[in-house]
């Protein structure tokens, strides 16, 4: 039986309409085997979170290049974590400040991916983290 | 070879032909025998091309008289002034804007007083989508990638102590581009200014928000009618402000190679062009207002070549195309930004040479304007350190280097010239592509550009990621660093914009606004130009995100279909 693929949602929250980086993954992601959903811009965390649920996806890529990062990646956790999707993998990537990142990983992001982060580290990450049993 | 008949070349072509082939063989080869070159092929940033060597054999269908020319008259390819720098120095005009109004005022007055020669303003993203700061969508983003601008009071405030008749500004802002000129014509009129002497560039290019940087409210037809009303009211009322700033740097900031970025920028400007003539504006009343902004990227010859190209083909069309007998329209004038996306988070400091490199081009390439990218770009908005840092570096290529000392210094090299013509003759053919698909508007709908764009961003990443391109200290000479020192915009912002647009609509005279957004409305179903409503709106302190709203509910929104 063929291996089931790792489908991947990937989301542009707020207002930003820089999507280079999104859509380069969204790519990436794809070639290397994965299924992937590309939201399209401006959604909302209630978006993000019902488009997961909808899609059935086992990790969640947000990029975002605008400073908001503090305030919509916890609110797309407490409402994934209210749907109980809390095993889902959420990953973020952009211009996010180094002081930043701690809390953001407080609040249950997996990981975050800097500018330079080459495609095959974001899809190493990705393979590792759903190998490992949860 | 690439012109195999020699014998009907003039002597000394022919000369050099053999000179050429003779040093080919006596001491190329030996060399290439013994030590073969780094690469098979040599390409420049976007990819292209470049050869060994480049000799007069390179050049064998350029005309220097009709190719080249002189500085300041057609084609214009040596600069579209006959003094270039000698005469005046490009504006030093850098972007900036965050947080409320009072911040970015207190940081365009010290870039004022260290020299800086115009401003340009950056804008938050609500106010780019026209979304006023208390607006539901705007939570988070108030004041982060630039200044929050709900209403005039705002605009008041952002220049305050500001005389708008001597300083020219530049305001990045595109959708809601006619709303936020309205604001600054207001601040202008109160502070006693002549319009017909207030000067300063509105991006207001819309074409450029569908192919790449997606701030856009409405579909395009609306959209592209709101630009025609602002040229038609610039004839009329502000003769010397450019009215749009035809944009290429998000194009390339997207992803582009340097040939698309010319190309789709240069045929944005002639679908601009081609409306303003069907609603019959004659061409040469408004062509002079137009202006253009590139990106200057990291390969040097390659930018160079195609600011060059740009001016050439855009004198072609505007007398080719669209028949222009005024010199005013046939001369491209631009604005250059070095690329923010080629600066690192690894080792920030670097980022201060590739800047430099890259504003060298863009003054070797003729520029009116430029504004250099602060060390800390990958990171955040830039700190006053890093924002000083870059206005020295325009200061010390100004000055130091001998660079302005003649006017476009590389004219008749072999390579700049044959990749002047190169550059040129890719963007014809993707302008004359997109002529096929029945102009730009149409190239969008069918996500032409956007997918053009998006295969050449994801073959760089590619090579990148296969290390076939090198970005010192991303993915080779890699260090372990220290975090840098960045500027912070906390939430306190938000709330302050929040109480301000709480008491301004508890004190304007609300019927009045209420009278002029209806008014607005109704207009914007017919097809009349829109700007004297906007600004009468706009003076009775209606907010920004009240007047967006009001043509929304006549223009509806605009969906892109997202492609990957």
């Amino acid at each position: 039986m063929p291996e089931k693929k790792i489908r991947v949602l990937i989301a542009k929250p707020g207002l930003d309409g820089h999507d280079r980086g999104a859509k380069v993954i969204a790519r990436a992601l794809r070639d290397a085997g994965m299924e992937v959903i590309y939201t399209g811009l401006r959604q909302t965390p209630e978006m993000i979170a019902s488009a997961a649920a909808q899609e059935d996806v086992d990790v969640i890529g947000l990029s975002i290049l605008s400073g908001a990062h503090n305030t919509l990646c916890p609110q797309l956790m407490k409402l994934l974590h209210e749907k109980g999707m809390d095993d889902l993998t959420v990953l973020v990537g952009g211009i996010i400040p180094e002081a930043d990142i701690p809390a953001l990983k407080q609040s249950g992001i997996a990981e975050i991916f800097l500018p330079g982060t080459s495609t095959q580290d974001i899809i190493d990450f990705i393979h590792k983290r759903q190998a490992q049993p949860r | 070879m690439k012109d195999s008949s020699n014998s009907q070349k003039p002597d000394h072509l022919a000369d050099a032909c053999s000179r050429l082939r003779a040093w080919e063989k006596i001491t190329l080869e030996p060399v290439l025998a013994k030590n073969p070159e780094r690469q098979k092929q040599f390409t420049t940033v976007s990819s292209y091309p470049v050869r060994r060597l480049y000799t007069q054999d390179d050049l064998a269908n350029w005309d220097p008289v009709r190719d080249l020319g002189f500085p300041g008259v057609p084609p214009y390819t040596r600069g579209i002034h006959a003094t270039m720098h000698r005469g005046r120095l490009w504006t030093m005009r850098q972007f900036a804007g965050f947080g409320t109004a009072e911040d970015t005022n207190q940081r365009f007055r010290y870039l004022l007083s260290q020299g800086q020669t115009g401003l340009s303003t950056a804008f938050d993203l609500p106010t780019l989508m026209g979304y006023d700061s208390d607006h539901a969508l705007s939570e988070g983003e108030v004041g982060k990638c630039g200044v929050a601008i709900s209403s005039l009071a705002d605009m008041e405030v952002l220049f305050d102590q500001i005389p708008l008749a001597d300083v020219t500004t530049s305001m990045t802002i595109n959708s809601p581009a006619a709303v936020i000129w309205a604001m600054y014509l207001a601040v202008a009129e109160k502070q006693g200014a002549d319009w017909k002497k207030v000067s300063g560039t509105l991006q207001n290019d819309i074409l450029k928000e569908y192919i790449a940087q997606k701030e856009y409210i409405y579909p395009p037809e609306p959209s592209m009618r709101l630009v025609i009303d602002t040229f038609e009211f610039g004839i009329k009322h502000t003769p010397k402000f450019n009215v749009i700033s035809i944009s290429g740097y998000h194009i390339r900031e997207a992803g582009s190679t340097a040939i698309q970025e010319l190309a789709f920028t240069l045929r944005d400007g002639m679908e601009y062009v081609e409306w303003a003539i069907r609603r019959a504006l004659p061409v040469d009343e408004f062509a002079p207002q137009l202006s253009f902004f590139f990106n200057a990227h990291n390969d040097f010859f390659e930018e160079i070549a195609k600011y060059r190209a740009a001016r050439r083909i855009w004198y072609k069309a505007m007398t080719e195309r669209y028949k222009s007998v005024n010199p005013r329209s046939w001369a491209l004038r631009f604005h250059t930004q070095t690329a923010g996306c080629s600066l690192t988070a690894q080792q920030p400091m670097n980022n201060v040479v590739r800047t430099a490199i890259q504003a060298l081009a863009g003054v070797l390439g003729g520029t009116q304007s430029l504004h250099t990218n602060s060390l800390d770009e990958a990171w955040a908005l830039p700190t006053e350190f890093a924002a000083t840092i870059a206005l020295r570096t325009q200061q010390i290529i100004a000055h130091e280097t001998g660079v302005t000392n003649t006017v476009d210094p590389l004219g008749g090299s072999y390579f700049v010239e044959a990749l002047t013509n190169e550059v040129e003759n890719g963007a014809w053919d993707y302008i004359r592509r997109i002529d096929a698909m029945g102009g730009m508007v149409k190239a969008i709908e069918k996500s032409y550009p956007q997918r053009e764009i998006a295969e050449a961003s994801y073959r760089y990443q590619m090579a990148v990621d296969k290390k076939e391109k090198i970005i010192v200290g991303v993915n080779d000479f890699v260090t372990p660093e220290k975090p840098l020192e960045i500027l912070q915009i906390d939430e306190t912002v938000a709330h302050r914009q929040a109480e301000r647009l709480h008491k301004l609509r508890a004190e304007r005279h609300t019927a009045e606004v209420e009278r002029r957004l209806a008014a607005l409305r109704k207009a914007s179903k017919g097809s009349e130009n829109l700007m004297p409503f906007i600004f009468d709106a706009v003076k009775v302190y209606a907010t920004l995100g009240e007047i967006c709203e009001a043509m929304r509910t006549v223009f509806g929104p605009y969906e892109e279909v997202a492609i990957t």
